[in-house]
């Protein structure tokens, strides 16, 4: 794998910023009470006083500080995004294999409900979920799961189609292996690759909708620290030259997106050359 | 031309499964789902016997079944319900005053990442393998990450506050509105002769048209770059170089023309993309369409509207998707048969 990477070049490169930013960030969310100077959800200055070596982010609207607040604002996301990610494989994943495998009529009707839900503007699926479960870490999580799940549907049908008319399967069935052995002992393995790229553009996506739920005002009540709705609550003064409050949180949301893009782009990429 | 009538037909028959799951969906969401609508609309506090009352009011003490049929029922006849505050004016009306706003924001959001789309895709395929192709992937990457409010308040802080060259929101000057026809301003002020609100219209579309198509353009230039590629390995266009034809003829009349067909049937899917992505951009921007609308009426706790909202969201997508397959058949004859 490292091998790999290192060969592959510009891929390999954006492999490794991806990963940089990845795990910058989760350092962030378990270690923020190490890191934030201060506690983000008491004020602590004086109203949106701009960027300073006391507060190096500036203060928001009622003073609290708005580097503290992006610190533990990467708690808050990536809870939401990992909790909605899990969720959406554990459920997407064995239904993807057992409509790949199976076939028939079950596997119409699961493609069809699936793709339906697809086509579906996400988004706007996350918001009627989110407006009905009401605000909150889990409930925004389920709602997110709820959009994602076709696409992990979707990828593993896929693969399993192809996987299932392969010879080492066919082998493995003369030698009259069960459905279920040759499903997780067989299929499963040749999955987790692709899985891990899919994983990677797929949470890149969920971490934009996370952020445009919360933005909306449907994901986490006050004062919970999250980015999009910390946007939010900047926006209010951000024309008139208040910048900080906004710019911190966004550019975040965007390093983490791109941080997953680069990650799962590069592993595409690489799969791809080795598949050639 | 009678295999295409065929298709259609088919096409039709099978959209009808999908707006039923669809829909399906939308109930199941709205009334399923743990989390009771009446108190979502009035509270917790809210005495027992006036949740009772509202309930009996909305049907939601019927059995299930019998509320899903009454909610296909109704849709059928076009019929979403009527809104539970003010005027209580039917969803659909209400929807129908905000729809052109956003039919009017998404048609040019997605002109401008096509646009945008092609022509770093063609620059990305056509030196594929190179810096050049490298540094398109990224921005296709970067342009997807661009998160929407975000993007768009720097674009106002730009043109709108710096430069002062451009309006930060809202659809047109009220003094300046033009006479209703199609509900899109653009074209009511051409058909009206109204070129100052036209010119005001075609200013307030700027920034939130450019947010929504920058962002979603970066999808395009990977989808051009690669079907550009697919499309330059083939025989015929080697055939086409070989009879000596111009570098621009091959590019743009052979190659670009074959290479955007395959893209045209991913379009239904970034519609769903562009309808999600207007919510964002119209909350940024005050733009009033269904994403604002939607919004304010989740606020409001206006239970049928937002059902009835969501709904609509789910016919239109139908709607597209089988309007798309069909461009797609006629383009290309292969798919008929």
């Amino acid at each position: 794998m490292l091998k790999a990477i290192r060969s592959a070049g510009a891929d390999g490169l954006m492999i490794i910023i991806g990963l940089i930013i990845v795990i910058s960030v989760t350092f962030m969310a378990v270690f923020s009470e190490y890191i934030a100077p201060y506690d983000p959800i008491t004020p602590v200055g004086r109203a949106v006083e701009p960027p300073s070596s006391k507060f190096i982010m500036g203060t928001d609207s009622i003073g609290r500080d708005v580097f503290s607040r992006v610190v533990f604002g990467s708690r808050t996301i990536m809870m939401v995004v990992l909790l909605s990610t899990a969720i959406s494989m554990l459920i997407g994943i064995p239904l993807g294999m057992l409509s790949g495998y199976a076939g028939g009529l079950l596997d119409r009707a699961l493609s069809l409900v699936m793709d339906s839900i697809y086509a579906f503007p996400g988004l706007i699926l996350a918001i009627a979920i989110a407006a009905m479960l009401g605000p909150g870490v889990y409930n925004t999580a389920v709602s997110l799961a709820v959009v994602y799940i076709p696409t992990y549907f979707r990828m593993v049908r896929g693969q399993v189609l192809s996987l299932r008319e392969q010879l080492f399967v066919e082998a493995a069935r003369a030698i009259g292996a069960r459905g279920s052995r040759i499903m997780f002992k067989y299929i499963f393995p040749n999955l987790v690759y692709i899985i891990a790229v899919v994983f990677s553009l797929n949470v890149a996506d969920a971490i934009l909708t996370e952020a445009g739920l919360s933005f909306l005002g449907l994901s986490v009540v006050s004062p919970t620290p999250d980015w999009g709705f910390d946007l939010k609550n900047g926006q209010r003064y951000f024309l008139s030259g208040i910048w900080w409050p906004v710019v911190f949180p966004g550019v975040m949301i965007i390093l983490l997106a791109l941080g997953f893009g680069f990650l799962g782009e590069g592993l595409n990429a690489i799969m791809g050359k080795e598949e050639r | 031309m009678t295999s295409l009538k065929a298709y259609i037909a088919t096409r039709i028959v099978l959209t009808i499964p999908m707006i039923l799951i669809l829909l399906t969906l939308v109930f199941f969401v709205m009334r399923v789902l743990p989390g009771n609508p009446v108190i979502a609309i009035v509270g917790m506090k809210a005495s027992p016997k006036y949740i009772a009352e509202l309930e009996h009011q909305l049907g939601l003490d019927k059995p299930l079944w019998q509320q899903y049929l009454d909610y296909l029922g109704k849709l059928i006849q076009g019929d979403l319900g009527t809104s539970m505050i003010w005027g209580r004016r039917p969803v659909i009306a209400e929807i129908m005053d905000h729809f052109p706003a956003t039919l009017e924001l998404t048609i040019c959001g997605f002109l401008v990442s096509i646009i945008i789309g092609i022509a770093t895709g063609m620059i990305a395929g056509v030196k594929s393998g190179g810096k050049v192709d490298f540094s398109m992937r990224i921005y296709s990457i970067v342009a997807y990450s661009l998160f929407i409010p975000w993007f768009g308040m720097m674009l106002q802080l730009v043109f709108g506050v710096w430069l002062k060259i451009l309006p930060v929101g809202g659809r047109i000057d009220p003094l300046l509105e033009p006479r209703h026809i199609t509900g899109l301003y653009i074209i009511d002020s051409i058909l009206t002769l109204n070129f100052d609100s036209l010119v005001n219209a075609l200013e307030h579309l700027a920034l939130p048209s450019l947010t929504l198509g920058i962002v979603l353009s970066g999808i395009y230039t990977r989808l051009v770059r690669s079907s550009l590629m697919e499309v330059f390995s083939q025989d015929f266009m080697r055939a086409c170089r070989a009879r000596g034809l111009k570098t621009s003829s091959i590019l743009f009349r052979h190659g670009l023309k074959n290479a955007l067909i395959p893209i045209l049937t991913m379009m239904g899917l970034q519609f769903a993309l562009l309808l999600a992505g207007a919510v964002l951009t119209e909350t940024t921007f005050s733009w009033p369409g269904m994403g604002t609308f939607l919004m304010e009426r989740i606020e409001y706790r206006d239970f049928t509207t937002v059902q009835g909202t969501i709904a609509f969201y789910a016919l239109f997508v139908a709607l597209v998707s089988l309007v798309v397959d069909l461009i797609y058949a006629y383009v290309d004859p292969r798919i008929r048969y």
